[in-house]
């Protein structure tokens, strides 16, 4: 188990490297760039010239790259231009991780709680109308657009209704001590529960958008395993033993049908990265996602190439955790 | 599993019912201000992005500017509503003669937010702080270069040639020669008074470029300047920026006790959060919504404009727009009142020059270029160019006070120029992405761009469009006309009285217009701001330079 | 990450989505088997399937239309009829008035037409994304899944990494790669994150063929290897393709959405496409949501007809669920 955790965690650091040298290359082969941001229509060629100096852009690709390598080796990964200027790129994505992070688990959550229950009740009646209006409406769930789903929902429980916040992390004024930057939590460490229930009634509509989309697959996942599982001989077997329904539910059926689901999971999290980018953004929600938007389109170079590196790294380490889970579940993977 | 599956459909129902039951006490609970009037309450301000730093010298975007002029002040001010200049710290100036010299006469009366004085020690202090940069602050500080031309290093080439204490409350500038925008510069957010013994403390000049940005020093996040609001603290986790009234402060006193600008970079979003009242106010409302905005008890504060919109021509790629002729017969293919009447907000003008009415020179006598495809026609055919063809540029990802919505002028301007038979290549990049870019290395032969007014002069308009001949947009030092244009320019900004200036760039203007017609000015556009309902007292500026002391925030 | 050769066999980064998608490989496939063939029983199976009708329907309808819509739209889509009613506070988005069934556009143009003639546009990437992502998975697949051995190992590896990168992001950086965006960075965006699930699909069904009767008879027979791959294991591979592709049309509709929304989509917008209609309504979300109400649901319509053809082909070509 060690040798293998040991063997992923040093691929995993090729993959970043390799990784890194292409997006630093990528970045700085496309037009514009930081100092067209900074200096807007002020822009000419000898001013654009002594920033670009200032900044060290002015230098061969190789030369750049070896200095950010120099640079990387001493923990600095180059500072935001746009972001947070002045701040290191990696310090930017440690600030917006735990809001990313409260917002993913929220919806990871809702689509767990809603998906499997739902795929296991529609495997139970397969072919029943239960089962066909499960299937439409994790279909409808995929057709509809992630960011016009996060719109609809802001605009009628915050606007319409005015029943929750239109946007934002807290309310603004709200004197709330940060801990670890998970605005709940620190609420509940803290025990300033006026915060905490303050920073969850932001987090709900997000979170619901963001769960549309591991919500159809954890459902469809559930259901067609579950379906396979009550195929399965041991099942039938169990069934003709005379057990009852519950110990061959609890025992048999979940547990086997559970397997494919908790991969699924894990593999969630990239698309959750991806649908951050546009829910925060429809909800202004200082995250990630937000901080990667922004950066894209200020040409922010140093945090763009932060946040898809440690996008890439969390994908991978998630995996990893998936894989261990895995192999704890399945007593065929441990026994050996 | 089975058990814990029934937990956590539990916890779902259980957090489903108590978010339905919140549902009803959460309405309207968000409210930022409105704990009644009297100077109290707070002032919640929904930005467009979150500022780069608070040393306004370092600074080079509107978000950062807004923020800090509520702290900092010049010697020089604006009188609000206008683009005038109004004493400030500085109560009276007088240049010598032949304009070289200039005299500030100071308030007695200011201390810095950390209690040190306001005197012309302190004023010295900032210009040779400005003045004084290393590399990097040489180009991270981008208006003094702007307006001075050069540092320390480079002292020969600045136009800042000294300061000097001639007493306690009188400082001499002296500058290497006249020009119209002294002391007007002194105006500029960037050029502000800020407090020499924390700017010492804050190694405010320890600036460095490292990796791909610059590193600011601890000062950049604890400004000292002399306004009517102190700094709080900035929130980046949630993107607020929080500001306290200066109970010392020599005029009067603020009309709210904190000020809080709150980042929402989606504008829609931002409209929603003024109809929910958790902000009380935001810059540049779509101007669809403005009519919305005013139906639902906000009222929406129309700027004059101070801007210019124009069709940017470049003769080095496309040699057929070196002839004049079809220079003007573009102008004319151009439908710019309906282009003004549907596409641009209400207040929109179409320009006749390139500068808004407002500008000292400003030619009234100037007629806007007729639209009249027939005569492109004419003109087209009479130059032998009846089948151009044009890379016709616009940008994407921006949207400026000059054009809200560059892709939407871009179609309209282009169904106008496919309508006399010209072939148009659309062309287009992202404003960071290249756009600019391409237009300054003359890659596109047409483009739409435009200029928004640092302050009032007139140079501050065409002298940065035609005053620099080597470098410029329009390529004019491959027109006959072009190095003369630029020395009238400079000749004329260095005139001392202001009537003659005046009088010599509206010579200038007429020129251009007639003669040269180096890009075509298309119009002006007035940006807007909108606050909630119960918020009085802000008075929109041309400069979107808007000072939030004298806003107060009502019941409701 | 070598998941499949190496001495402890462990599922590893991406192998649900995997093992997805080489069912699907294997299920649509031939199988030299006596009797009712599986194309007819499944077409059999499909002829009373409620959902397949319904999502076949929605398809047909978007299709047909999306041919004759220039014929059919009662105003040019390029033209604005209405311009002069457009004022940008008090009318910034005419209302329906006779002769335009739904008002028009922010630049007064006509928005029936517009929405009619997008659905082609829409199609049409749609259609090449998926066939771009087809024609690179093909050559990755067939390539892998007929020479095998070494280039098998290294085009799946790349191919898995690909797979475990999430799909809007990998569209969302080549979209941002572009230097001058058109409709086609769009369609080479979406098609890239088709490649890897063609990819896989192909090279799954071609090894399920490998062993197969018809093709050893082939090879026996002295086919030359290049028309056993052509002519006899790729037209056989073809069902589950057609059901990915289905499914990708879908998918290529939705991300075309979510990568104008971004402000990635085609810069030129004469010629309407329902995502980029999406996109450009947000201005006016408050004062005229109707703007992106009919191109969203258009594009939830159509994206939901595929998908529902699409899942019930699936699960009618599935050898297992035919009990």
């Amino acid at each position: 188990m060690l040798r293998f955790v040991v063997r992923r965690i040093l691929q995993m650091c090729l993959v970043a490297f390799v990784l890194s040298m292409l997006i630093f290359v990528w970045l700085r082969s496309l037009p514009g760039g930081p100092v067209s941001a900074i200096l807007g229509e002020r822009q000419t060629p000898a001013r654009r010239a002594a920033l670009e100096a200032a900044l060290g852009l002015d230098q061969p690709l190789h030369v750049q790259y070896l200095r950010f390598l120099e640079r990387a080796s001493q923990g600095k990964f180059g500072v935001s231009t746009k972001v947070l200027p002045g701040e290191d790129a990696l310090q930017v994505f440690l600030d917006r991780l735990p809001a990313t992070v409260e917002l993913s688990l929220l919806a990871l959550f809702l689509a767990i709680a809603l998906g499997i229950p739902l795929g296991y009740m529609a495997a139970r009646r397969h072919g029943s109308a239960v089962d066909t209006g499960a299937v439409i409406f994790s279909l409808v769930g995929v057709a509809v657009p992630v960011f016009f789903l996060a719109f609809l929902l802001k605009y009628f429980f915050a606007v319409e209704w005015n029943l929750l916040p239109v946007s934002g992390r807290q309310t603004t004024g709200l004197d709330a001590t940060r801990v670890t930057g998970m605005f709940v939590l620190d609420g509940i460490l803290t025990r300033e529960w006026d915060a905490s229930w303050d920073a969850f009634k932001h987090l709900i509509l997000p979170a619901v958008a963001l769960a549309s989309i591991p919500f159809a697959v954890i459902f469809r996942i559930t259901r067609a395993s579950v379906l396979d599982v009550l195929d399965e001989d041991y099942v039938r077997t169990a069934e003709a033993k005379g057990l009852t329904a519950r110990v061959v539910r609890g025992r048999h059926v979940l547990r086997n049908a559970m397997l494919p689901v908790v991969t699924t999971i894990g593999l969630q999290v990239g698309g959750l990265l991806a649908g951050a980018v546009l829910t925060e953004s429809v909800f202004s929600y200082r995250g990630i996602g937000d901080a990667l938007a922004t950066a894209f389109r200020e040409k922010d170079y140093a945090v763009l190439q932060v946040l898809i590196l440690m996008g890439a790294v969390i994908f991978v380490l998630v995996n990893l955790l998936v894989d261990i889970a895995y192999a704890l579940i399945d007593p065929r993977i441990r026994t050996r | 599993m089975s058990l814990r599956r029934n937990a956590a459909t539990l916890t779902a129902a259980v957090l489903a019912a108590a978010t339905l039951a919140s549902c009803a006490d959460s309405e309207r609970s968000d409210d930022g201000g409105g704990e009644g009037g009297g100077g109290d309450g707070t002032f919640v301000f929904g930005a467009a992005g979150a500022p780069e730093m608070f040393d306004p010298f370092y600074a080079t975007d509107g978000e950062t500017f807004r923020v800090t002029r509520q702290m900092f002040e010049g010697l020089v001010g604006i009188e609000p509503g206008t683009a005038e200049v109004v004493p400030e710290l500085a109560t009276e100036w007088t240049p010598n003669d032949d304009g070289t010299e200039w005299t500030f006469t100071l308030r007695d009366d200011v201390t810095f937010h950390d209690g040190e004085a306001f005197n012309a020690e302190a004023v010295c202090y900032n210009f040779e702080r400005m003045f004084d940069q290393n590399e990097a602050g040489q180009t991270a500080g981008e208006y003094w270069g702007y307006v001075m031309g050069a540092f320390s290093n480079d002292a020969e080439n600045s136009l800042y040639q000294g300061c000097e204490a001639t007493g306690e409350f009188e400082a001499t500038v002296s500058i290497s020669g006249p020009t119209s925008g002294f002391p007007t510069m002194l105006s500029l957010e960037s050029l502000s008074m800020q407090s020499p013994k924390a700017l010492e403390e804050g190694d405010a000049n320890g600036i460095a470029a490292e990796g791909e940005g610059f590193s600011f020093p601890a000062y950049a996040n604890a400004p000292v300047g002399t306004g009517p609001f102190t700094f709080g603290e900035y929130d980046e986790a949630n993107g607020t920026i929080s500001l306290a009234r200066n109970d010392d402060y020599w005029g009067d006193a603020a009309q709210t006790s904190e000020l809080v600008f709150r980042v929402i970079p989606d504008e829609s979003t931002r409209r929603q959060e003024l109809e929910a009242g958790s902000i009380n106010g935001y810059d540049l409302p779509n101007p669809v919504d403005w009519a919305g905005l005013e139906e639902d008890g906000n009222s929406v504060e129309v700027r004059d404009p101070f801007n210019i919109l124009y069709l940017g021509l470049n003769g080095e790629g496309n040699p057929a727009l070196k002839d004049l002729n079809v220079r003007k017969a573009l102008y004319h293919t151009l439908n710019r009142d309906q282009l003004v009447s549907t596409q641009l907000p209400e207040g929109a003008a179409v320009a006749t020059q390139f500068m808004p009415d407002t500008v000292s020179g400003y030619n009234t006598e100037l007629e806007p270029y007729a639209y009249d495809p027939e005569e492109a026609k004419r003109l087209l055919a009479e130059a032998g160019a009846e089948d151009l063809t044009l890379n016709f540029a616009y940008p994407t990802e921006v949207s400026r006070p000059y054009m809200p919505d560059p892709e939407k002028i871009y179609e309209a301007l282009r169904t106008d120029l496919e309508a006399v038979g010209i072939t148009v290549n659309v062309k287009t990049a992202s404003w960071n992405g290249g756009y600019l870019d391409n237009v300054t290395a003359g890659k596109y032969d047409a483009y739409i761009l435009g200029w928004t007014g640092d302050y009032d002069s007139p140079f501050n308009f065409v002298g940065t469009f035609f005053g620099n001949l080597k470098e410029n947009d329009f390529g004019t030092e491959a027109y006959p006309w072009g190095k003369q244009l630029a020395d009238d320019l400079k000749a004329a900004d260095a005139v001392v009285d202001d009537a003659e200036r005046g009088a010599a760039f509206e010579t200038i203007n007429q020129q251009i217009m007639d003669e040269y017609l180096p890009g075509l000015p298309i119009s002006h556009s007035p940006p807007a701001l909108v606050v909630g309902p119960g918020v009085e007292g802000v008075v929109p500026s041309p400069l979107t330079a808007e000072e939030f002391d004298s806003v107060s925030v009502g019941g409701e | 990450m070598d998941d499949n050769t190496g001495p402890s066999r462990r599922p590893t980064l991406g192998d649900r989505r995997k093992e997805r998608i080489d069912a699907l490989a294997t299920a649509g496939t031939v199988v030299d088997e006596p009797g009712k063939s599986l194309l007819r029983s499944a077409w059999e199976r499909l002829r009373r399937d409620p959902v397949f009708l319904v999502g076949a329907a929605i398809t047909l309808v978007f299709v047909v239309l999306a041919i004759i819509s220039p014929w059919i739209a009662p105003w040019d889509v390029t033209a604005n009829p209405l311009i002069d009613k457009v004022r940008p506070q008090s009318n910034p988005v005419p209302g329906p008035e006779p002769g335009h069934l739904l008002g028009a556009d922010d630049r007064g143009r006509d928005l029936f037409s517009r929405l009619l003639v997008g659905s082609r546009q829409t199609l049409v990437v749609g259609v090449f994304a998926t066939l771009l992502g087809l024609l690179g998975g093909i050559t990755l697949g067939a390539l892998a899944g007929a020479i095998g051995g070494f280039v098998d190992t290294v085009v799946m590896r790349i191919v898995d990494v690909m797979l475990s990168f999430p799909a809007l992001l990998l569209a969302f950086t080549i979209a941002s790669l572009a230097r001058e965006p058109s409709q086609w960075t769009l369609i080479i965006a979406i098609a890239t994150t088709q490649v890897p699930i063609f990819a896989r699909l192909l090279r799954g069904s071609m090894l399920a063929q490998r062993s197969s009767d018809h093709v050893l008879a082939a090879r026996s027979l002295g086919v030359r290897p290049r028309a056993i791959v052509f002519r006899h294991m790729l037209p056989n591979a073809m069902g589950p393709v057609i059901v990915q592709a289905t499914l990708s049309l879908a998918t290529a509709i939705i991300e075309a959405a979510a990568l104008s929304f971004l402000g990635l989509g085609n810069p030129d917008q004469r010629q309407p496409e329902w995502g980029q209609m999406l996109g450009l309504a947000q201005r006016y979300i408050s004062e005229a949501p109707h703007l992106a109400f009919y191109p969203a649901g258009c594009i939830i319509v159509v994206a939901l007809g595929f998908t529902l053809m699409g899942e019930s082909l699936r699960e009618a070509l599935d050898p297992k669920s035919r009990r």
